[in-house]
């Protein structure tokens, strides 16, 4: 105490502006660039509402027989082609981390060539199958020409969901990797087959990591159904050139398919936050909001 | 060998590469006893105890659990190795208690405790929820059974993970250094559902680093060391006056 009273009266002064309010500093730099932002945007805004476009045929062929089939063969397509990269990516993905050298060697190849071509190449080749190959099948069981079982349904599924399946295996090994090696431990000494504690023990643990980079790649497969168009796969895309090459309102119809894009897109990510919330149960960061 | 022998492993051996993990380890442990395995880390005591339920591999050497030789069936002169759902059906009657609790994170304690009789068991469900409750409860967790375990502390996690193994109705329990991952003070709860375990009769072989709990409740203490055994003994014995000099040096610094 004595110390205390001993020193100046104005360090007692210094430690009055304790009460004093307190004024937060300005970001004078953020509120320029978002004005800037904010111009040439309404730029843009203004630039399609003046530009040559008639309104009147977005509106009118957005809910056209054509532009609707198109968008279902859309959803076909990208639920198979994504059923078919799901399933080859685990398959792909257990034989990556199996031990047994042959396997995890064609995986790598697997994963090396599908995932090097482009998906667009991978489509035409598929297309065009029937030229090397005219006949396929088991020598004296059956035979078929390719041409009639390689419709543009079937090369873009297997073009797309095969290089899918190669992106898709490294995220299930991710999703198996990220699972912590007790948890094997217990599910064993627990008594579970190896079956089982994949199914009840490892995968659903996994799911947790696996879920968002698959929501991911759903959301790119919904657009990639898109190159479909190229071997005349009447997908939404597809149906509106059709269109605008009899009209001649390209720009209209591709805003129509751009619009249905979005509203898809949209409708999956909703479902994607679902279905993480019930992968995530148990772990931190969903009990805390809880 | 005589009917209340539980465990009896022979000549255990388990080789790392070049490196000896257990050499010729012997055991025997008889029905309701309480078995602590003692000595310096890498001396082998949780390699041994893993190769028990199989989570290790032995190199050479036979363990019989009950009675029946784990992971082998003999034919002539082979020992040929069981299949992955032979080895799964042995597991079901040896309880495991983790260092690292190793309960499911997506699961309720219930559900972890539930887990392995509905699954695997096929028992009925209704049956085991109740038996699952009781034992939650008679670990102190009747209030945290639809807790997940990042809500649960280190010593309330560990306390499911033996209800969980307890609920198997197993012919014994191994415990492997359970309480050398908790927290100083929450060392004691997990012993005390131990010490309620022991006296109500079940096998438990315990790999631990608490002599205390090793001489109030075991009824036999074995010393290893650079994967030998070096000295098995009734614990009072061992403790206090062990025979080998290694075992006394080790318990002394222990103890210092």
């Amino acid at each position: 105490m004595s110390i205390a009273d001993a020193t100046s009266t104005t360090t007692d002064q210094k430690y009055e502006i304790a009460h004093l309010k307190l004024v937060p500093k300005r970001h004078v730099g953020r509120m320029i660039a978002a004005a800037i932002v904010l111009l040439v945007l309404a730029a843009i805004v203004r630039a399609f509402s003046v530009g040559q476009i008639e309104w009147s045929y977005v509106r009118d062929f957005l809910f056209a027989p054509a532009i609707l089939d198109g968008l279902k063969s859309t959803l076909i397509m990208t639920v198979a082609a994504m059923a078919l990269g799901i399933v080859l990516g685990v398959v792909i993905a257990i034989m990556r981390v199996s031990g047994n050298p042959v396997l995890s060697s064609i995986a790598i190849g697997y994963v090396w060539i599908f995932r090097g071509a482009p998906a667009l190449l991978q489509l035409m080749i598929w297309f065009n199958l029937a030229l090397i190959f005219p006949k396929m099948g088991i020598p004296g069981l059956f035979e078929f020409r390719t041409v009639d079982v390689m419709t543009s349904f079937v090369a873009a599924m297997l073009g797309l969901g095969i290089s899918q399946g190669a992106y898709t295996s490294e995220v299930v090994r991710s999703g198996l990797l990220s699972v912590d090696s007790g948890q094997y431990e217990a599910a064993r000494a627990i008594g579970m087959t190896q079956f089982r504690m994949l199914r009840r023990i490892v995968l659903p643990q996994a799911m947790r990591v696996m879920v968002p980079p698959i929501g991911n790649e759903v959301i790119g497969m919904v657009k990639l159904t898109s190159l479909a168009s190229v071997i005349q796969y009447s997908e939404i895309l597809h149906n509106a050139q059709i269109i605008y090459f009899a009209n001649t309102r390209v720009l209209e119809l591709l805003l129509v398919a751009c619009f249905w894009y979005l509203v898809v897109v949209t409708l999956l990510s909703i479902g994607q936050y679902y279905i993480e919330r019930y992968f995530g149960r148990g772990s931190k960061s969903i009990t805390a909001s809880m | 060998m005589t009917k209340d022998i539980i465990v009896k492993a022979v000549d255990v051996t388990k080789l790392f590469g070049p490196f000896t993990a257990l050499d010729k380890v012997n055991l025997e442990i008889a029905k309701g006893e309480v078995c602590c395995i003692i000595g310096p880390s890498g001396s082998g005591k949780s390699t041994f105890l893993r190769c028990i339920n199989q989570l290790e591999k032995m190199n050479s050497g036979a363990i019989w659990v009950n009675d029946e030789l784990v992971g082998y069936r003999r034919e002539g002169n082979n020992l040929y190795e069981i299949s992955d759902a032979d080895m799964a059906r042995q597991r079901r009657r040896v309880g495991m208690v983790f260092q690292r609790f190793n309960l499911f994170p997506h699961m309720t304690a219930l559900e972890n405790v539930m887990e392995g009789p509905v699954q695997v068991l096929k028992e009925p469900v209704a049956e085991v929820r109740k038996r699952a409750e009781e034992l939650l409860a008679r670990v102190g967790l009747a209030d945290k059974i639809g807790h997940y375990p990042s809500q649960l502390s280190g010593g309330q996690q560990q306390r499911v993970a033996i209800a969980r193994a307890m609920c198997m109705r197993p012919d014994l329990i191994l415990f492997d250094e359970p309480t050398s991952a908790l927290d100083p003070e929450l060392v004691s709860e997990v012993l005390d559902v131990m010490k309620d375990l022991a006296a109500s009769g079940m096998t438990m072989i315990v790999v631990t680093h608490e002599l205390g709990f090793a001489r109030n409740v075991a009824n036999t203490v074995a010393f290893m060391e650079a994967g030998k055994m070096v000295e098995i003994g009734p614990a009072s014995e061992l403790l206090t006056s062990p025979k080998s000099p290694r075992t006394a040096e080790f318990i002394k610094a222990v103890h210092s």
